[in-house]
This record gives C-alpha cells, sequence and structure tokens, in this order.
C-alpha cells in the first residue's frame, strides 16, 4: 500500500549545546563534555534511533560571535569549537547507519585536502559521508589566515553594488571548490586498482585522471591521493538565504538548505532555485531542498513556547534566527512540516534550541508522530546517505567521458 | 651497579606508498579499507606500542612523465583517518605528517588540538617540508619554495602553530550555569604572530587540548633537520640502520639538546625499522630474500636505476650487468613526487659504488638494487630479533624503532605475538600502558606554555584591537 504522504526525510543540525545562545544553562546541558568524542557520539546516537537521515555539523574557523560579521567579545554563550570534519570522522565508526555532514569553510583551505577528507569520511563511514560547504566573508576569519583582506561589512551594506561583488565573487569561488572536490573525488575511476601481478602493476594509470582545473582562486591539477570513495560522489549541501547563494545550491549541490517563513515562501524558493538549476543544465539532476526550522518541543501545548520565554529571560534578548522558529507539541510540528512538503520541500533539518532535549522529542515524539501518518521511514532502508536520499551512485565522469571518446571514434 | 635498562619505544607504520609495501602477496589486502587501518591499530594497541604512524603524500608519484603504477598507490587524508581510529582504541598514540609548505599554521593548529581533544591526548604531527612545483600544483600556494626558505617556513610554520596552541591556558572555559559565565576571559585565544612567512592574527578557537600540543616528530636527517629537531622536537624518525651509524646519529643529535637548554630525554631518536621473524635464523634469512625479490621485481629494479640514470631505461635487462652508460649529471627530470631522488646528491659517485658492488659479489642491476635499497631489517627468530632491538636502545643507536611491516593489515601481527611478550619478559617494554596520553607513553613532561609570549602577543593585540 502506498504511503499517504511522500517519505519526508529529517535531519538535524548540531551546534554546541543547541541553537538557543543560552542553552548551555540549563540543568540537562553539557558544556563540559562539548570537547569530548563522547559528547558528539551520544547525540549521533541518539539522531540514529530516531532513523534520521543525517546530522550536519557547524563548524567556523573563527571564534563563534552574535555577531554574524565581527567578533564580539561575550562571555556568556559557548565559544569554542571542534573541527566539524574530524568531529564527523571521530563519530563514524560508532555508527552505522546515519549520515554525517560536517561544515567545511571552503574561502580559505584547500580543495584538494578538503576533497580527500570527505573521501576519507566517506570510507571510515562506509558510505555515509557528506559535506556542507560554507563561505566566509568575515574580515577577522581572513586574517587567521593572514592569505587575503576582506573589507568589512554588515547586513545594512548587504546591498550596496560593491558587496554584491563580493558576495558573487565568494560563491563563484565556492562553485568552484565544488567543482574541483567533485572532480577529485572522480579522478579515480571505481576500478582503478587492478592490482595484476602478472604485469606487476596496482594501478591502471588509464583510469587516473588529471583534473586540470583552472579557475580565478586556484588551479588544481589532480589525481587525488585518496581513491574514489564509496558513495563515489559524497552528498554536497549548502545552505542559502538569497539568490546569489540559491545560484550555489542550483548549479553544485545535492542538497540545500533554505529558511522559509512559511508555505508560500518555500514555494518561492523552491522556484527560484528550479529556475537557476534549469539555466544550469541541471534539470534533468535532483537537488533536494530542506526547510530549516529552530525547534522548542514538549508535550504540553504552551509548554515549549514557556520554555522559549525563559531562555530568552536567561539570555536576555529575545532569540533571533535566519530560520523559522518553532515552538510546540511534535503533533502541531508534523502539521507545519507535511504542509510546507507540498511547498515542494524534500525534508527539513531540524535545528534543537537545546540539547538533548529538543533533539530527544525529535527522535522520541516527532519521528513516531510521522511514523504514525507514513510520512516517514520505520527502519533504515538502505547503507549509504545516496541511499537513504534516494540519490543514485554516479559513475565517474571520466569513465563516461572516456567511453564517450570511444564511441565516438568507432562512429567516424 | 649496572644502570638501569632503559624502556624500548615502538611504534607501527601504515605499510606505506613505496616498495616496502608487497601489495602482490596473497595475504596483502586493501589499502585504503578502514577496515585495514582498524586491524592495524588494534593490533598495535594489543601490544601495547606507543603509536601507529601514518605518512603522506601530496601528489601522486610520476616517473617518465607517467603516474607510477609499479607499487601501491592512494592512501586516506591523515586527519580523518587518525581522527576515526580514534573511535576503535582507547590508548594508541596516533602520528600522521602533516605538511608544512601546502598548508596554512591556523588550520592545522585547529585540525590537531581537534584531534587531542578528540583521541583524549594522543595526536602526533610529523611536521615536513615539501619544496616542489610538482606537488604544488595542486594547491592554491602553488610554485616553488627555494631550498634556503624550507626550513625557514617549516620552523615559522610550527612556532605559529605553538603560539595558537598556547593562545589557550586551559582554565578559561569555566561554564558556570548560575552565573552565566561560559568564558572567564573575553580575549581567549587571542593572538598575533607576524614574521616573514606568515601574517595572522585574530582568536585561536579550539580550547587547549589535553597534551596542550601535539607530541612533535621531525622526519630527515640532513644538518638543518637535526637543528630543527633538536630546538623544537619531541622526537625524530630517523633512518639510520646499523649499529654504527645509529650511535654517532644518536649522539649528535643528543648533544645538541643542550644548546636550546633541553635534557638528553626530551627528544626520542626512533628509527624506521622492517623485520622478518622465522622458526629459525635461517629460515628468517630465506624468508626476506624472498620478501625482498617481491620487493624488487625487474620492473622495479628499472624504476630504481632510473631515479639515479636520470634516463630512461625501459630496455634495460634487469637481470644482466648495470647500465654502461653514466648517469645524467643535473636536474632530476625522471622521477618526480618521491624523496629518495634528492638522496643521489652525487649519483656519478653512487653509480661508482654500485658497479664496485656489482663486480664484488657478481650481482645483476635487480640483485644490486636489493642489496643497496634494503633498509634496515631485523631478521632472525623472535628471541634474535628482541635480542638485537634490545642491544639497539640500551646501547644508544635508537630508542625504539618505527616498524613498518611489508604487508597490510596483518604486518605487524606475528611481532605483536612473539617478539613483545620476550621484550616484557625483559622488562624492557610495558606490559600495560600506565598513562592515557601519547606525552605519557613516550615519558615525555607536558609542554610548558608558553605563557611569556602569549602574554605579549595578547597585549599588543589588545592595543591593535583598541586602535
Amino acid at each position: 500500500m502506498p504511503l499517504p504522504h511522500p517519505a519526508l526525510h529529517l535531519a538535524v543540525a548540531l551546534d554546541g549545546t543547541g541553537w538557543h545562545p543560552a542553552a548551555w544553562r540549563l540543568p540537562d546541558a553539557r558544556p563540559e563534555g562539548l570537547f569530548t568524542a563522547a559528547y558528539w557520539a551520544d547525540l549521533v546516537a541518539e539522531a540514529e534511533r530516531g532513523l534520521l537521515d543525517f546530522v550536519t555539523i557547524e563548524d567556523s574557523l573563527g571564534l563563534q560571535s552574535a555577531e554574524t560579521f565581527a567578533p564580539d567579545r561575550r562571555t556568556d554563550q559557548v565559544r569554542g569549537r571542534l573541527d566539524a570534519v574530524l568531529t564527523a570522522a571521530r563519530i563514524a565508526p560508532l555508527s552505522r547507519h546515519i549520515g554525517l555532514v560536517p561544515t567545511a569553510t571552503v574561502t580559505h583551505t584547500e580543495p584538494f585536502h578538503i576533497s580527500k577528507a570527505i573521501a576519507t569520511l566517506d570510507f571510515v563511514s562506509s558510505g555515509r559521508g557528506g559535506v556542507r560547504v560554507q563561505v566566509s566573508g568575515r574580515p577577522h576569519e581572513a586574517e587567521l589566515f593572514g592569505r587575503r583582506t576582506l573589507p568589512p561589512f554588515t547586513f545594512e551594506d548587504f546591498e550596496r553594488p560593491e558587496v554584491q561583488a563580493l558576495v558573487g565573487e565568494l560563491f563563484d569561488e565556492a562553485a568552484d571548490y565544488v567543482e574541483v572536490l567533485r572532480r577529485l573525488w572522480d579522478s579515480w575511476e571505481d576500478d582503478a586498482e587492478i592490482r595484476d601481478v602478472a604485469t606487476g602493476r596496482f594501478i591502471d594509470r588509464e583510469k587516473l585522471h588529471y583534473i586540470d582545473f583552472e579557475g580565478s582562486a586556484f588551479s588544481v591539477k589532480g589525481p587525488s591521493i585518496t581513491p574514489r570513495p564509496p558513495q563515489g560522489q559524497p552528498l554536497v549541501t549548502a545552505l542559502a538565504h538569497q539568490t546569489i547563494p540559491y545560484r550555489l545550491v542550483a548549479r553544485s549541490t545535492d542538497l540545500g538548505f533554505t529558511t522559509p517563513h512559511d508555505a508560500d515562501d518555500a514555494r518561492g524558493i523552491v522556484a527560484e532555485i528550479r529556475a537557476e538549476q534549469a539555466a544550469a543544465g541541471r534539470a534533468d539532476q535532483t537537488v533536494h531542498i530542506f526547510g530549516d526550522l529552530l525547534v522548542f518541543l514538549d508535550d504540553a501545548p504552551g509548554a515549549a513556547a514557556a520554555r522559549r520565554d525563559r531562555l530568552d529571560e536567561l539570555a536576555g534578548t529575545p532569540l533571533t534566527s535566519d530560520a523559522e522558529v518553532f515552538a510546540g507539541t511534535a503533533g502541531d510540528l508534523a502539521d507545519l512540516l507535511l504542509e510546507w512538503q507540498q511547498a515542494g520541500l524534500a525534508g527539513f533539518r531540524l535545528r534543537p534550541a537545546t540539547l538533548p532535549h529538543d533533539l530527544e522529542q525529535i527522535t522520541r515524539r516527532l519521528v513516531p508522530e510521522l511514523q504514525r501518518r507514513g510520512a516517514f521511514r520505520t527502519a533504515y532502508e538502505a547503507d549509504t546517505l545516496r541511499g537513504l536520499l534516494g540519490l543514485p551512485r554516479p559513475g565517474s565522469r571520466y569513465t563516461a567521458a572516456t567511453s564517450a571518446t570511444a564511441s565516438a571514434a568507432t562512429s567516424v | 651497579m649496572s644502570k638501569p635498562l632503559k624502556q624500548i619505544h615502538l611504534a607501527a607504520h601504515f605499510p606505506g606508498v613505496n616498495n616496502t609495501t608487497v601489495w602482490s602477496d596473497p595475504a596483502a589486502g586493501s589499502q585504503i579499507d578502514f577496515s585495514s587501518f582498524v586491524h592495524l591499530a588494534r593490533t598495535a594497541e594489543r601490544a601495547k606500542f606507543d603509536f601507529l604512524f601514518l605518512a603522506e603524500g601530496l601528489r601522486l608519484r610520476e616517473q617518465g612523465g607517467q603516474i607510477y603504477d609499479l607499487d601501491v598507490v592512494g592512501r586516506p587524508d591523515t586527519f580523518a583517518v587518525l581522527a576515526a581510529l580514534a573511535a576503535v582504541t582507547d590508548r594508541l598514540g596516533l602520528a600522521g605528517t602533516i605538511n608544512s609548505t601546502f598548508n596554512e599554521p591556523y588550520e592545522v593548529a585547529r585540525q590537531f588540538a581537534s584531534l587531542d581533544h578528540l583521541s583524549a591526548g594522543r595526536a602526533a604531527w610529523n611536521v615536513v617540508t615539501s619544496w616542489d612545483e610538482f606537488t604544488g600544483q595542486n594547491f592554491r600556494r602553488g610554485g616553488f619554495l627555494a631550498q634556503e626558505d624550507r626550513y625557514e617556513r617549516a620552523k615559522q610554520f610550527l612556532t605559529a602553530a605553538q603560539v595558537l596552541f598556547d593562545s589557550w591556558r586551559g582554565d578559561e572555559i569555566v561554564a558556570d550555569k548560575e552565573s552565566g559565565t561560559f568564558l572567564a576571559d573575553p580575549d581567549v585565544g587571542r593572538f598575533q604572530h607576524r614574521v616573514s612567512q606568515f601574517d595572522i592574527a585574530g582568536q585561536f578557537n579550539v580550547p587547549r587540548s589535553p597534551q596542550g600540543r601535539p607530541v612533535i616528530f621531525q622526519a630527515g636527517d640532513s644538518e638543518e633537520g637535526r637543528e630543527f629537531a633538536a630546538s623544537s622536537a619531541d622526537a625524530i624518525f630517523s633512518r639510520h640502520s646499523t649499529l654504527e651509524a645509529g650511535r654517532a646519529f644518536y649522539t649528535d643529535v643528543k648533544d645538541r639538546l643542550d644548546r636550546y637548554g633541553r635534557g638528553r630525554d626530551e627528544l626520542l631518536i626512533l628509527p624506521a625499522a622492517t623485520f622478518v621473524l622465522g622458526d629459525t635464523d635461517a629460515d628468517a634469512q630465506e624468508k626476506a630474500a624472498l620478501i625482498r625479490r617481491q620487493q624488487v621485481s625487474g620492473q622495479t629494479a628499472i624504476k630504481f636505476l632510473e631515479q639515479l640514470w636520470n634516463r630512461d631505461l625501459s630496455d634495460h635487462d634487469p637481470d644482466g650487468p648495470l647500465p654502461e652508460v653514466d648517469p645524467l649529471v643535473g636536474e632530476n627530470t625522471i622521477a618526480k613526487g618521491r624523496a629518495s631522488v634528492r638522496m643521489h646528491r652525487d649519483p656519478l659517485d653512487v653509480a661508482r659504488q654500485w658497479r664496485e658492488l656489482a663486480a664484488t659479489k657478481n650481482l645483476s642491476s635487480r640483485e644490486v638494487i636489493i642489496e643497496v635499497t634494503g633498509r634496515q631489517s631485523f631478521i632472525g627468530t623472535p628471541s634474535k630479533v628482541a635480542e638485537t632491538i634490545n642491544e639497539f636502545v640500551q646501547t644508544d643507536a635508537s630508542d625504539g624503532f618505527i616498524l613498518a611491516p611489508h604487508l597490510t593489515p596483518g604486518g605487524i601481527d606475528e611481532f605483536a605475538d612473539t617478539v613483545v611478550p620476550l621484550l616484557q619478559e625483559r622488562g624492557v617494554f610495558r606490559s600495560e600502558y600506565e598513562g592515557t596520553t601519547l606525552r605519557d607513553h613516550l615519558g615525555l613532561a607536558a609542554p610548558r606554555n608558553r605563557d611569556e609570549n602569549r602574554d605579549e602577543n595578547r597585549n599588543r593585540a589588545t592595543e591593535r584591537a583598541a586602535s
């Protein structure tokens, strides 16, 4: 019997002790555990018990700040974090089914290093690796590397042409970066390792490829030093709030996180990304669009909103977020998700306001509620992250190119 | 009364991308599946080894303009695989090679501090420099680093990383839920570091890690390398194969420590070593000869000849004598991306030595390569190997060894089962881990925080922020 709803995909965004700045002060919060592997292992285990598709792990090169584009010197919020890619790799052997999608800043780092790191994450997780590429326009993060200077700007400057030009440049660089990641993952064909004892050859070097990428910010020769990972192409994701980043989602990713505020908004965002996708010639490829929501969940009506108020009081200011903030019961959230799903969203990335409480509400209340409605899996149905998301395992572009050249040659 | 016995340090080298690793053996497993890394790491931990060691290369090697296909090719990202191994081991140190040319200090410091947290104090960093445009073609930095800038950049890189590791004292996070104070200090992690190779400033975002900073390794034995190690490293990964050469190197390097105000036990000398075990010494010798022939096929011998001769020798017969022509002197254009090429500083002289060897022992080209490329090998019964290793350590030719097995992933299984118990019986190798961190295993003190540096940096940075 078909499900009453197309299956919904669910991810959880892990960051510190949760997304409310005062979450670390709650009795069940474990701020002292933030810099241990056990802390992250416990959260991922809980997410996996809830059969979620994947977790994302937030990261930034610089110290966290309440200001988006500048440091803040605050001492009343969580500061300090571990590298997200390493954290994901550390958790991989302790989990079996759930996808692991760490954040990687692409503005100052080397695509060659991140490509092999995510490929390795895919190896150590047996095909559950992905990455969220993140652009940094923050001048103080540029100073940490000292290799380029970025001009200071604020949200108010955002529409100014020179700021839009800079943002455009940074996102173009991110698109180049993803192109390099993907070419490097394809640079070893799947069957490049032959171990042919008779001829003494470990690899068939015809199946290793230079990627010869030339871009404005970097050139990369290739091939990768790491063989093609289990998924072929680990999942590439990005968070997007406006046209320029929507274009990155459309051109380069498998999955985009967006921040709609209602179903109509979601419909508009989906339409814009689909149009960009067509313009980029990728209309035939699956690009999942997820909605992000920051969630407070409690069983009793009104309890979640009251909890939010108490946390705001502790923080001294009301919570602000780029994503819509939801406070209510799991049942109400299920209603909302299914309504927004109709607008074309393939799934949702939920940002728990507090940990572990709101994560457990997702896995132990929301998930069973969605299962009752036939809208969520009751067991993991695939071994890889691409599999869970219904994405095929692509062949290497170079394999395709080789056979295309061969068939062109024979047809002449 | 005799002096107390030195305790031996042992490490397992994951079989590398070179001809030491025999991939053609039926027992050879995957070089990339995580299960191979898990097997080696768990065996090393079962045997109470100090650490596991992972090498790195950032461009696939080429010879004659083509990707080199006779040896193992392909390896994982060092950081990611070490982080994953931290999940399947509890005490084993996790050491990785990370290049200081094609990385930036802020990012590498973040990664090592993170690895040290995620492994509860087991991270080690083998700092290497690369210098070639060939590898640079994979990186933003690209380009060429002049010979004289190589160690300078490596030194500055390490110093910059240490400034970052020390930018947190370790007591800044108070996380007092009652008062709402998370950080004791708004300027936590503040640094400013301006030298010829780096100009960086800001706040480091990883709190001080369990070991303070990772254990630092230096590899290579050039004059600059030795001095760099004496000033800044906790251990040297060296390659001296005989007792005499080992002792000379050991004395030379340890004598340099005093100049930096360091004690002789603050820098460990850990040469790489291979081993072959047998039921009798003759049996082991026979196995060793067989392994050497697996490691140096006729084709591999030709490739080694080409590296020295700097010429295409693809038509040369490996089972015949050495080439009659002389090596081509000048820039080596034949082999790219391998460290051994720089060893041949005087190719004509090396060729002369090889010819003498061939004449004296009546050797073919392949047999010469088998002789001259053989690294330190402990060959014999477990008891003989245990005895020899102990002699090297007790007579100050080394402080232990980094064992490079020829098989993945089971290459140290037999050593763990037979040699280690004998060393334990002699009282020269631990039967249980005594501490939890790699520094504990190596007997290294916790690093002093460079407090003075830090305060100075911070004052400067705060002034700058205020101006």
